[in-house]
């Protein structure tokens, strides 16, 4: 029996978008292709790790990564310049985590402040990312965008219930934006239409289905993105072609597993090691469902997911 | 090659007598011809239609079993590319590869510590499947005592014989013979030496070549030499090569139905840091590995990759559900807290382990709500405050408690007042948020 390379083609590709300014602007998604299967299409950019950082210091991340910036996580200026110096980070996520009424209630205007020194101090392409309180991101992002206005950053994130006025900062302020709907592909593509009905460019946009974390909804958040990525590619559906983002830290730094000590669970070794294969593996994961744009915490995590991703590409 | 839903028709018996399930023997055909039910289903099919249909009606990818005896595992048979379509089937197995020229106590320990791998996680059991033994010393002396020895320290593993000499394998299945070893492996050059000890010991073989196109050639020839059980290996070794390789042998096997290629891979994913071996490994068990080998196998890396697997291979439409019914944790007696949740396995698991750990008898009152977890149940309306209140009624607890008191997940608080009102002479307590805060909750009440 003769042996045909089972090919396929498709009609469709991934949109690809880029940010940050100059020599460290990088560029994401543009394949025509499942995740990595160059031998039957294009896989122009490598996928991209971000490095997650707070305006606030970390209290409720468990010791394995708060420890690694116990140093630096006092001021977002001074931890976002170690990950650009000591971390070689590639693009910085900033999460204004303090701007939640529960977490410092810290004013919109704080958080601009925030912004503009971050900017001012380090090159490094930035995600702004809000709290993830619906009422007050609209508020909060919208401010970020200004203060951020001419730094082609990616903001974020735009959800059913506050996307408007965030859409119209991102655009008046041209930034690319992350739209996030909670797991399900409707809703997914339901937000993108909703977006680009506002006159935003699909060619800005970024998709996040929601991540979760490995052993809490993976297999979820792992289906959705494989169904985005053949609706886009395979069906050519232009609402589901955005690049993908995985938020992968905050999910995985939260679970039993990255905390819970040796000798509480000692069926389960080295908590430094699993913690960390934790994260490694919720990202390696969402990197073979399609995702374009990761966001993580321990430096070691995305080490062995740089690794990865070099023998992927 | 695969017959259409007609060509199998016209070798029915076209009695139309519904015994297959089927309203017509046309609609049973056109079934089997997607690979949805198997030919036996039919009582009444002839021998003749038996044998022409035998190779077409044979699933896309074989299934077969690794090792023997409880713990055995079946691989292969998978019938999808992407999980949303359809379970993916058999979950794959996990080996540890030992040297044969390490120390006999080392190669004892590792064994012993395949042996202790199983965790127990939502519910299922879960542990490293298999060895395998590599053949490094170049002394088949050597090689056979050392399987005999690691197939003794892991009594239920299943072995695989990495070895690439023909005497020294031909030694080393006949001492474990009873084990059903799988042969790792032939290539075009031994594939006639490797089959004919394969065959005659009733052991499946894996074919190894380099890329999918070699070794289709290669499964044909092992193959025509009567082995039916066949492991493939592409030779792929990096993230891209694993990526593509199985990729590319998957879908051969399901879209062309090329039967040369519809057998499980092995992937092997040796490194020498074990933190990025998990991630390799991870690639191989997302894209279509049967049988994954593994330069270590510490507790915390099983863990995260038998969770994965685990994840993975869940039935996409139906989410893991327990039993409804009220559960009792340590010694409950009338006096125990009464707390409540959904029947989700995970969110089951994390709480029944919490009050466990907590050491305060209690009783869990366990709703079904389809499988979703507490929020997802709450924001889908199936758990409601007049739900959980019917539940609770029917449950008959009430008898059971000498204290009406009902404890609230912390993250469905807004539920406690409506609920207080739909149970009459119940008084709703709301728990924390997060399990793990169960143990100092339950013991500041005890105290
Ligand atoms: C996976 C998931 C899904 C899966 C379902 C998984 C499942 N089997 O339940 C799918 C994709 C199907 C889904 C669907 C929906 N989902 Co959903 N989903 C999630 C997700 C990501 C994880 C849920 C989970 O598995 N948690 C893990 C389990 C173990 O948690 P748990 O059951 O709550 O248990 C914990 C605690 O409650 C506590 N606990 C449990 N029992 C008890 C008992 C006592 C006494 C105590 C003290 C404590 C306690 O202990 C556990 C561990 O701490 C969450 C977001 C998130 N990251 O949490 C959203 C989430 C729960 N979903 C949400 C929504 C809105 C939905 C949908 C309605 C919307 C949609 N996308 O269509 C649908 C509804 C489903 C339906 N059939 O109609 C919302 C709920 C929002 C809200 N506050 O109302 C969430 C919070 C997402 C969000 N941020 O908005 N979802
Ligand atoms: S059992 Fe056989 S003969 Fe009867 S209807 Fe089904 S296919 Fe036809």
């Amino acid at each position: 029996m003769a042996y045909v390379v089972p090919k396929e083609s498709f009609n469709g590709k991934v949109l690809s978008l880029d940010f940050g300014k100059g020599d460290k602007a990088v560029s994401i998604g543009g394949e025509n292709t499942l995740p990595f299967l160059s031998f039957e299409g294009e896989v122009p950019n490598r996928p991209l790790v971000a490095c997650e950082i707070q305006d606030c210091p970390p209290d409720d991340w468990p010791d394995t990564v708060k420890n690694v910036y116990k140093d630096v996580s006092a001021d977002p200026v001074t931890w976002a310049g170690y990950c650009r110096d000591e971390l070689k980070a590639k693009a910085i996520a900033l999460r204004l985590v303090s701007t939640h009424p529960d977490r410092g209630d810290r004013s919109a205007e704080d958080a601009a402040k925030t912004i503009k020194d971050v900017l001012a101090a380090v090159d490094v392409p930035l995600i702004i990312l809000g709290s993830n309180h619906i009422e007050k991101d609209a508020d909060v992002l919208v401010a970020a965008a200004g203060a951020a206005s001419g730094y082609n950053c990616i903001i974020g994130k735009a959800q059913e219930g506050n996307y408007k006025t965030i859409v119209a900062a991102a655009l008046a302020h041209n930034h690319k934006l992350i739209a996030m709907s909670e797991l399900d592909i409707n809703l997914a593509k339901q937000l993108n239409i909703l977006i680009t009905q506002m006159g935003f460019d699909k060619e800005k946009l970024i998709t996040d289905p929601m991540c979760s974390g490995l052993g809490y909804g993976l297999e979820y958040t792992y289906s959705v993105m494989e169904r985005i990525r053949l609706a886009g590619l395979a069906q050519n559906d232009p609402t589901m072609q955005p690049p993908i983002l995985g938020d992968v830290g905050m999910y995985v730094w939260k679970v039993k597993e990255t905390v819970a000590s040796e000798p509480d669970v000692p069926d389960w070794g080295s908590l430094e090691n699993r913690s960390i294969a934790w994260e490694t593996i919720t990202a390696t994961s969402m990197l073979l469902a399609g995702t374009n744009l990761l966001i993580m915490r321990h430096p070691a995590a995305i080490g062995n997911v740089e690794k990865t991703i070099d023998e992927l590409m | 090659m695969a017959l259409t839903g007609v060509q199998i028709f016209k070798l029915l018996p076209k009695t139309n007598c519904k015994k297959c399930g089927f309203p017509t023997c046309l609609a049973f055909a056109m079934k089997l011809a997607q690979g949805g039910v198997e030919l036996s289903a039919c009582p009444d099919v002839s021998e003749e239609a038996k044998q022409t249909l035998g190779e077409a009606s044979a699933p896309p990818i074989r299934a077969f079993t690794l090792g023997t005896g409880e713990k055995a595992v079946k691989i292969g048979g998978e019938t999808v590319l992407f999980r949303h379509e359809k379970k993916f089937v058999n979950p794959c197995a996990l080996a540890v590869n030992i040297k044969d020229d390490l120390g006999e106590e080392e190669i004892a320990d590792i064994a012993a510590e395949v042996a202790n791998s199983e965790i127990d996680r939502v519910g299922q059991k879960l542990r490293i499947d298999a060895i395998s033994i590599e053949y490094a010393s170049g002394d088949s002396a050597k090689y056979e005592a050392v399987v005999k020895l690691a197939a003794e320290k892991a009594p239920e593993a299943a072995i695989i014989l990495n070895c690439k000499d023909a005497a020294a394998v031909e030694a080393a299945v006949k001492a474990i013979a009873g084990r059903k070893p799988l042969i790792y492996c032939a290539t075009d050059a031994t594939a006639g030496e490797m089959a004919n000890i394969a065959k005659a010991n009733s052991v499946p073989l894996a074919a190894c070549a380099d890329g999918p196109e070699a070794l289709s050639a290669l499964t044909e020839k092992i193959k025509a030499l009567g082995v039916e059980d066949i492991v493939l290996d592409s030779g792929a070794k990096t993230a891209k090569e694993i990526i593509e390789d199985n990729t590319r042998i998957r879908r051969s096997a399901l879209k062309k139905n090329f039967k040369p290629l519809g057998y499980p891979v092995i992937n092997f994913v040796l490194r020498d840091d074990p933190v990025y071996e998990a991630s390799i490994a991870s690639v191989a068990i997302a894209k279509y590995a049967s049988i994954v080998i593994l330069s270590s196998i510490e507790k915390w890396k099983n863990l995260a990759l038998f969770t994965l697997r685990q994840n993975l291979y869940t039935d996409p439409q139906v989410p893991m559900q327990v039993e409804q019914k009220v559960y009792d944790i340590g010694e409950a007696s009338a006096d125990s807290p009464l707390m409540i949740t959904t029947n989700f396995s995970l969110t089951y698991f994390i709480v029944s382990g919490e009050i466990e750990n907590s050491k305060v008898p209690s009783r869990l009152a366990v709703m079904d709500c389809e499988g979703l977890s507490v929020l997802t149940a709450w924001a889908a309306g199936k758990f409601t405050a007049s739900k959980i209140a019917q539940f609770i009624k029917e449950s008959g607890v009430e008898s059971r408690v000498s204290n009406k008191e009902l404890i609230l997940p912390g993250q469905v608080a807004i539920l406690s007042g409506s609920l207080e009102d739909k149970l009459e002479g119940w008084k709703v307590t709301v728990g924390p948020r997060e399990a793990n805060a169960i143990p100092t909750f339950l013991k500041g009440r005890a105290a």
